[in-house]
């Protein structure tokens, strides 16, 4: 493997870990020192150099070792990736989309050579190189959209639009904070948010909805979601709960610094050209406490998020059990000092 | 455009006269890039500088969804309108540089149709004929029946037949050939979708047959942008922006709001999206709904307007942008 990527894992012996590099361009999620529920979209435009919003689909150091995860949960489970018959045009946007933007914005790694409809292919870090003709499914090893993102890091869904809702009909999900394709394949936008709390009264759903069935091809935008995950796991699915889920019961004050990570989702939302459909990349990032709290402002306001909490929300997120812990161990790294709005590192 | 998608500056690389009432327009970007792809039944909104006059008219593309060497549009003449389609026709020539909206896709294909059975009526066959060149490269099935006033005004009637053949109908109203509804819609195999695009009249009649031959109204599809409607000057106040303008006999409302330096959203231009949907502080006087987007209740009640087509008489209109 070479110098730009990571070997680690995010099983068993969970060697994952950030470099100082990543810790410093880690998305904490929190502008201000308190957390809300919303849908806070924004235009996902080129960010500041460096920052995990410089590219329209960020590769980091992890790329390899996450791609490695992800097939191993695909042999594993070959459900995880799914696409109704009528969603392939859309993957075929979606293998396009992410091709020209990897070829385009790292070309050091990625090489797309087009002549009409065939296309040459060069993924250098997975050591992949493929000719394929663009839309004659046959000439891959398996679907557009499939193809793509054992590519890609990140869950990708893709959302069918008609009858003035959005219908969750394609999927690749691996790296999911405890929802399952599965289960939500075939759902509309409603239905697939309906366990969110509090979010129905407050409308914050179809003020969403609306907004998505006008969202432009060539103008994406972007939002944070977070939570908690103990260890370094990628794949905390409802399927696997049985793996993951007792984990939470074995933390001490001891562990907890090493051991809990905050999980933050990067997701984007993408109209596709041909298909008129929605991608949505669900991006995720996991930082273990210990390293968030080398950033001191992060350390000061993550203590006082999670100390205010409401635990409607705790529950919801899956942290209620561990929060007096976390609470505990943050509290050393908060002085009190006030910090600066926004969330970047000072 | 409110919603972000950058504008593309292109250059007019062709002018086709159709027939004594439409002509073609090609546009190829200026920086020679390739246009973004697109998807059957999507639009552009063409913006012209109509002598100091700012005019930003909606257009389905019928180029193939998969050229992106370039963007096709039609345009029909109308000689009693505001002046848009009358400054494309006299005044648009190759080698013009203009500007065009990011595509936006109002009237798209159900990919999962069985069979898409067009309906057109006049220049609404425009962007059924991206939809059969996309279809065609996919394999669907579809079949378009076209009906148009004679043979010298049905554009493009004649390349498509000898394109597709028996998949393509077409009705001359001068020879008293009319599209027997009725007939059609029965024969028609499960999962079948219908679309429709063409003039008024021709929409609700699709419509109306349809829903009475108990046709599900989520596989019925129709795309209708209305021109803004021309009327008397009217002022309004915009709340949040502190100003109050003056609306002109031949603008909109959305075209004062931007010529007075105020940034709306908008997607259609036509009363049909739902995009530019704008509160009503206060209204002394009567709004002219124009649009397809309210429902009869929000109308009656005057507390939104659409400003893209909406028009008004009265002592005091009062808006929140
Ligand atoms: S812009 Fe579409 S309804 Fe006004």
């Amino acid at each position: 493997m070479s110098l730009d990527f990571n070997d680690e894992t995010f099983r068993n012996d969970f060697t994952f870990k950030n470099s100082p590099k990543a810790i410093k361009r880690f998305p904490f999620p929190f502008p201000e020192d308190s957390y809300m529920y919303s849908v806070n979209m924004e235009p996902h435009v080129p960010g500041p150099k460096g920052s995990v919003f410089e590219h329209m689909f960020d590769v980091d150091e992890h790329y390899v070792a996450e791609m490695r995860d992800r097939a191993q949960v695909l042999a594993d489970d070959p459900l995880r990736c799914q696409s109704l018959p009528h969603m392939e045009l859309a993957g075929w946007d979606l293998l396009e989309l992410i091709m020209e933007s990897k070829a385009r914005d790292y070309p050091q790694w990625f090489e797309l050579h087009k002549n009409g409809n065939h296309w040459h292919w060069i993924n250098r870090p997975l050591q992949i190189e493929q000719k394929f003709t663009f839309m004659d499914p046959t000439t891959l090893p398996c679907g557009p959209m499939e193809y793509i993102t054992r590519q890609t890091q990140g869950d990708f869904t893709l959302q069918d639009q008609r009858d003035e809702n959005l219908w969750v009909e394609a999927g690749m999900v691996t790296t999911q904070a405890d929802w399952s394709l599965d289960f939500d394949i075939g759902m509309n936008f409603h239905q697939w948010h309906a366990p969110v709390p509090k979010a129905h009264e407050m409308g914050v759903f179809d003020r969403a909805l609306k907004f998505l069935l006008k969202l432009q091809h060539g103008a994406p935008v972007r939002r944070f979601n977070w939570t908690m995950t103990v260890d370094p796991l990628l794949d905390t699915s409802p399927e696997n709960y049985p793996k993951w889920g007792p984990g939470k019961t074995t933390m001490t004050p001891e562990t907890i610094g090493s051991r809990q990570h905050l999980r933050v989702e990067l997701q984007t939302l993408h109209r596709l050209p041909r298909s008129n459909a929605i991608a949505f990349p669900i991006r995720c990032y996991l930082i273990r406490f210990e390293e968030l709290v080398t950033v001191p402002k992060w350390g000061r306001r993550l203590h006082r998020v999670i100390r205010d909490i409401p635990d409607e929300l705790a529950t919801y997120k899956g942290f209620l059990r561990n929060k007096p812990l976390m609470v505990d161990y943050l509290a050393q790294f908060d002085d009190g000092a006030p910090t600066s709005p926004g969330f970047w590192a000072d | 455009m409110s919603v972000g998608a950058p504008k593309i500056p292109v250059v007019v690389t062709e002018v086709v006269q159709v027939n004594d009432l439409i002509k073609r327009f090609r546009f190829q970007r200026r920086d020679g890039d390739a246009m973004p792809t697109f998807s059957g039944g999507a639009h552009v909104v063409v913006e012209m500088d109509d002598h100091g006059t700012r005019r930003m008219n909606p257009y389905s593309l019928m180029s193939a969804p998969s050229d992106t060497s370039g963007y096709e549009i039609s345009v029909r003449r109308d000689d009693v309108g505001r002046g848009g389609s009358l400054y494309m026709h006299t005044h648009v020539q190759p080698g013009m540089e203009m500007v065009l909206s990011h595509p936006v896709n109002l009237f798209p294909l159900d990919n999962r149709a069985k069979k898409h059975l067009m309906i057109a009526g006049g220049i609404g066959i425009t962007p059924f004929v991206a939809q059969m060149a996309q279809l065609q490269a996919m394999g669907g099935r579809f079949e378009l029946h076209y009906s148009m006033r004679s043979p010298a005004l049905g554009a493009y009637a004649q390349v498509l037949k000898a394109h597709y053949d028996d998949r393509v109908h077409l009705y001359y109203d001068e020879e008293k050939q009319f599209i027997d509804l009725k007939n059609l819609l029965k024969g028609q195999p499960l999962g079948t979708h219908l679309y429709v695009c063409g003039p008024k009249g021709m929409i609700a009649w699709v419509r109306a047959t349809a829903t009475e031959m108990g046709w599900p109204a989520l596989s019925v599809h129709s795309e209708e942008f209305l021109a803004p409607p021309v009327g008397k000057a009217f002022e309004v106040q915009l709340a949040a922006s502190g100003k109050t303008i003056t609306v002109a006999p031949n603008q909109s409302l959305l075209e004062a709001m931007e010529a007075n330096g105020v940034e709306a959203p908008y997607l259609c231009r036509g009363g049909a999206c739902g995009q530019c949907e704008t509160e009503v502080h206060r209204c002394d006087g009567h709004i002219d709904h124009n649009d397809h987007w309210l429902t009869d209740e929000q109308k009656a009640s005057n507390t939104k307007i659409m400003p893209c087509v909406s028009r008004f008489a009265g002592a005091a209109l009062v808006i929140d942008r």
